[in-house]
């Protein structure tokens, strides 16, 4: 039994180290395969419209068998960063950091100083939420500014024939298959989900927006 | 008044005690604290667009891309993601040739070198709909064949069919009208 799981494991190692692109997944060496590998960010107005939703996953590829032993990393930073004036330097964050079974929310607060190193900022705006466990409802909460929080696993939202492009660009096909086949169906990632009120973030126009992951020196 | 004086200095004492004895508590960690957020986070990881350092950025430069911060980005990457580019579409080499977004291999590479997500605040927030461009990133949105697009369909989307659409055109599961919007794990 004990075999057949490091055989397994081997071999599942030996697909990660074969596919080599997706949307974010596994983008670098550094990142691909630790607990600070962003696999996706979306960014996208609410249900209510007054709303802005930020989405980054973490984690991906995880098998339906591997998600519940899954968790976040509490030396991993996660930070949303926000360009209100166009010159792609943050003029606001969020962070999301766990802590023993729990992801604390900070911001959006304007940093004292951009950039790749980060620390936390505990005089901002906090919000928590419990981490949703694996086969559990939802768990969401919402702070007295209106912010939701959810963190925890979730359906891997990228969909893309990837096996078949890794092949085009290997030069071994010539096209796509129609239809293709999702190479992200019944995988999962790590979830961290903020929806924020947009009068928090800046009035009109356009933001620019990226994430990051930070790990704790 | 002597009495009255003993019970003071009784109380004095007391509360002594107990200062003490907080103080000595929390030296030990008996009463639960916050958590701890303390020390330097430090970039490993970043992401705004989907797939543009694994589509764009040399082998050897994607751990420096990704602790490249983003408004040095463009000065840095912009000529790679031309080289890569026009490697993987070589109709951007020839004069005038652009994109459905009337942007050439410069321009577009251009846009993307800068690795954030444009979003808008007013309105439909989506990567590519047929009317608003570059205005978001919504759960649903086939970006891989809008890239697909963009590299390989020409200034009209016809060129390349086989290539331009990977026909994987949506989630696994239903994604939900409210708060997380994310479909439950599999």
């Amino acid at each position: 039994m004990k075999k057949n799981k490091i055989y397994l494991a081997t071999i599942f190692a030996a697909i990660i180290g074969l596919i080599t692109i997706a949307a974010d997944h596994i983008d670098a060496p550094a990142a691909q395969g630790t607990t600070a590998d962003i696999t996706d960010f979306y960014a996208f107005q609410g249900e209510d419209t007054s709303n802005l939703v930020f989405v980054a996953n973490l984690q991906g590829l995880l098998s339906p068998s591997a998600t519940a032993s899954a968790s976040f990393d509490e030396n991993v930073l996660v930070e949303f960063n926000i360009d209100t004036n166009d010159d792609n330097v943050e003029d606001f964050v969020i962070q999301a950091l766990p802590r023993d079974g729990k992801m604390y929310f900070f911001g959006p607060f304007t940093p004292t100083s951009t950039g790749l190193n980060s620390t936390v900022n505990e005089s901002a705006i906090i919000g928590e939420v419990m981490i949703t466990p694996y086969d559990a409802i939802a768990i969401t909460s919402t702070n007295s500014a209106g912010m939701k929080f959810f963190a925890g696993p979730r359906d891997d939202p990228f969909f893309m024939d990837f096996a078949r492009y890794g092949e085009i660009i290997a030069g071994n096909a010539s096209g796509f298959n129609s239809p293709g086949s999702d190479t992200f169906a019944g995988t999962n990632v790590l979830s961290v989900v903020v929806e924020v009120p947009k009068s928090m973030i800046g009035s009109s126009g356009t933001i620019n927006t990226w994430v990051e992951a930070k790990a704790k020196q | 008044m002597k009495y009255t004086y003993i019970k003071y200095i009784t109380f004095i004492f007391s509360l002594t005690f107990i200062l003490v004895g907080c103080s000595n508590n929390n030296d030990n960690n008996d009463l639960p604290m916050g958590p701890d957020f303390s020390g330097t986070f430090m970039q490993k990881d970043q992401m705004g667009r989907p797939a543009v350092n694994t589509v764009f950025v040399s082998a050897a430069s994607k751990d420096e891309f990704n602790v490249t911060v983003p408004s040095q980005q463009g000065a840095k990457f912009q000529s790679m993601f031309e080289t890569n580019l026009t490697a993987l579409s070589p109709a951007y080499a020839n004069a005038g040739d652009k994109n459905a977004l009337g942007l050439d291999a410069a321009t577009f590479t251009g846009l993307l070198a800068t690795d954030v997500l444009n979003v808008s605040l007013d309105g439909k927030t989506t990567f590519y709909d047929g009317t608003n461009v570059l205005t978001g990133r919504a759960l649903a949105d086939d970006v891989i064949t809008v890239e697909l697009l963009l590299i390989f369909g020409g200034e009209d989307f016809s060129e390349n069919p086989s290539l331009s659409n990977d026909n994987v055109d949506a989630n696994d599961k239903t994604f939900l009208t409210s708060f997380p919007y994310l479909a439950s794990p599999w």
